[in-house]
């Protein structure tokens, strides 16, 4: 009796699972499997794929587009992670005392996180526009000569992390924030009570206790900082778009420029590896810097 | 009961509704037309040719999907990799080789008359081994756009026919001279420009079996030369200086003596508060100009072949698409008869219309390889570092050359 309603309680289970199950399957574990597939097929998508084994892992090894693309995408990771963090670290500081107006402010910097970014890069295309722009003007005004910004491919990728930096920073200001708060009173009140100064109590007790938030806060971005797009695609001049060309948008020219559909999968598995690579490393290195109780 | 009735008069009409739009099309052939050059500007005027069309032959229905030039190639991809692409497609010049070299074109060699009307440039261009793969539908070219204020202002002669480069660096110096704000010439430093320079210098692309490119030769490095000299000279603005002003806001402006541009421009600029005028495009060792063509292609897997051949036929060549297209000045068909002309001629301005046509007496059409995108790109990014001051034109050709080899071996 027990071993069939063991099993009734299966199918019901299975049932109402399906819908989600199924769209998974067919969505996210098909395609992922076709993409892996396909890493080993030259495809065009107007003739027959051709099979080519390894062809495409070992044309990566002399593309010149793929060696510069990693390059854009880790100093772009290198500059933009820990900016995001330390600012919005010091937003959520900010944010977390009783100020007056304190929902405004809070709602203010959340509002670029849901702007579109194609409404917010023509916002920084003209704020960086060497001619007539805000940053050369303000710039201008303590005697600085600014650069040409997004229309040098030497400058362009900074631009872009600055804008980015801006817009992405309300997000984790957020996390921080339910972070800070989720430290008890109690801790804070003891250290007051023991004498500890304001610097004290953050160094010992807000530090250590917000480490499990700025863990999860530096995976998350440390993942989308891999992933960008968008504003790369969408903020530097063509001209200066050699200077930014990060990972993703090699994966899309291939697939939908160059019709390598073999060699765009071949990329993006590329990029899941090193994104699986450095957050397996996170995950171990959490041990060293990351506290749950004091 | 009464539910029954009711679970049953929804089934039936959802069943009606799946098959009405068949019903309505019962005998008709329908064809499925993609294209990108009509969009949402010129939807009109191809729905004016269409019902022109529908109405000559009336068991053929045509279905338009207007795409945008952006999305179209992908879209297009897209539809033959799922097996199920349009009867009838626009295919530009650059693409049309990748399709034809992939066989998935019908020929239509038995389907063009002895005596059609085409340019007879165009339809050779359409051509892959031997067979008519698509036929020209729309041809472009680019000439100098000149203010003639601006030359007025600086008190001196407009540009002629038999202009070299070096004459348009003179008289774009002059021009600079009237002020900070003003630019003796534009002329892009990318692909498009280059492999015609390169052809006004006797540079030759490809061997004879395309296998290899000559590009990094003395007379390309020199026209590359040329055409970074008028940024070293300062008589063209260098990105930074552009600033995200394009080049033909910069000629509406009036700040602009010199463009050279596509002559798609002329209708955005009638409005001009100025006197504006065209010429044909300086040369160098010799006169070489754009032939930039769009055609129509046949799927060859399509199920009513002659009917998407009458189709692309009619597209291209009937009286009525060529009047629709002229009075629009949409773009130029591709055909080889000048009275059917005489309207878009009259019109004003520019004054110098005829040179349109007159530039079709030494035309150079784009070179084209199977991986046409890659090559565009290669050059362009090396052209970029050249802008930059990062590489000299020698060196920049040279690893073009390098780079574009291995695609034409690969």
């Amino acid at each position: 009796m027990v071993g069939q309603s063991g099993v009734k309680r299966w199918v019901w289970v299975m049932l109402f699972l399906s819908p989600g199950l199924l769209g998974l399957l067919v969505f996210i574990v098909g395609p992922v499997i076709f993409s892996l597939g396909l890493t080993t097929f030259e495809w065009n998508l107007l003739t027959p794929p051709q099979f080519i084994g390894l062809q495409n892992y070992a044309s990566l090894g002399q593309d010149p587009r793929f060696w510069a693309a990693l390059e854009h995408t880790a100093l772009y990771t290198v500059l933009y992670v820990p900016a995001v963090m330390a600012v919005a670290f010091m937003l959520a500081l900010l944010l977390n005392q009783p100020l007056r107006g304190r929902a405004f402010f809070r709602m203010a910097f959340y509002v670029p996180v849901v702007s579109s970014w194609v409404a917010v890069s023509m916002m920084w295309r003209w704020i960086f526009n060497p001619q007539y722009g805000l940053m050369n003007f303000l710039l201008g005004l303590l005697g600085i000569q600014g650069p040409a910004w997004l229309f040098d491919p030497a400058t362009a990728l900074y631009a872009v992390v600055i804008a980015s930096v801006w817009k992405d920073s309300g997000f984790s200001t957020v996390l921080f924030l339910a972070g800070l708060q989720g430290i008890p009173h109690e801790y804070q009140e003891a250290a007051q009570i023991d004498g500890a100064n304001a610097f004290q109590r953050l160094r010992y007790i807000t530090l250590p206790l917000i480490t499990p938030t700025a863990f999860f806060v530096l995976i998350t971005t440390l993942i989308g900082a891999f992933q960008v797009f968008d504003q790369m695609y969408l903020m530097p001049v063509e001209y200066a778009q050699r200077g930014t060309t990060v990972l993703v948008q090699l994966i899309v020219n291939n697939a939908f420029r160059y019709q390598r559909m073999g060699y765009a999968a071949t990329l993006s598995w590329v990029l899941f590896a090193v994104i699986f690579a450095i957050t397996v490393v996170q995950l171990r290195l959490q041990k060293r810097w990351v506290y749950y109780e004091l | 009961m009464f539910r029954k009735t009711v679970g049953l008069c929804i089934v039936l009409v959802l069943l009606l509704g799946a098959l009405s739009p068949a019903l309505a099309q019962e005998g008709k052939v329908v064809i499925r037309y993609a294209n990108f050059t009509a969009g949402q500007d010129r939807a009109a005027e191809l729905d004016q040719i269409i019902a022109a069309f529908e109405a000559e032959y009336p068991n053929i229905k045509i279905e338009p999907y207007n795409m945008p030039f952006g999305d179209y190639f992908t879209m297009l991809q897209a539809d033959f990799a799922g097996g199920d692409p349009p009867d009838v497609f626009e295919l530009n010049y650059e693409n049309f080789v990748a399709f034809a070299a992939n066989g998935v074109l019908l020929d239509l060699s038995a389907y063009v008359s002895e005596d059609a009307p085409y340019y007879p440039q165009a339809l050779h261009a359409f051509q892959y081994e031997g067979k008519q793969y698509a036929l020209p539908e729309t041809f472009s070219t680019v000439v100098l756009f000149y203010n003639k204020d601006l030359f007025d202002q600086a008190g001196i002669d407009y540009p002629t026919a038999e202009w070299t480069w070096v004459d348009a660096l003179e008289t774009a110096k002059a021009i600079r001279a009237l002020g900070p704000d003003i630019w003796g010439i534009y002329s892009p430093i990318q692909f498009w420009e280059f492999y015609k320079r390169a052809a006004q210098n006797n540079c030759q692309f490809f061997n004879e079996d395309k296998t290899e490119t000559l590009i990094n030769a003395p007379e390309c490095v020199e026209a590359l030369q040329t055409m970074v000299g008028l940024l070293e000279e300062d008589v063209m603005p260098d990105p930074a200086e552009q600033a995200g002003v394009s080049d033909s806001e910069l000629f509406q402006a009036g700040r602009l003596g010199m463009q050279v541009t596509g002559i798609w421009m002329m209708p955005a600029y009638q409005e001009v508060p100025f006197n504006w005028d065209i010429q044909l495009e300086p040369g160098m060792a010799t006169k070489a100009y754009h032939f930039f063509s769009n055609g129509i292609a046949v799927d060859i897997n399509t199920e009513h072949p002659l009917e998407a051949a009458a189709w692309a036929q009619y597209m291209t060549s009937s009286k009525t698409a060529v009047d629709v297209r002229l009075a629009a000045d949409w773009e130029l068909p591709t055909l080889n008869d000048m009275s059917l002309f005489e309207s878009y001629l009259a019109m004003t301005p520019p004054d110098n219309r005829e040179v349109v046509f007159q530039s079709l007496e030494a035309p150079v059409p784009p070179p084209t390889i199977a991986r046409q995108s890659e090559m565009q790109d290669i050059f362009d990014e090396l052209f970029n570092a050249v802008i930059a001051g990062e590489l000299d034109p020698e060196t920049a050709l040279n690893l073009a050359k390098e780079r574009v080899d291995s695609l034409l071996t690969s």
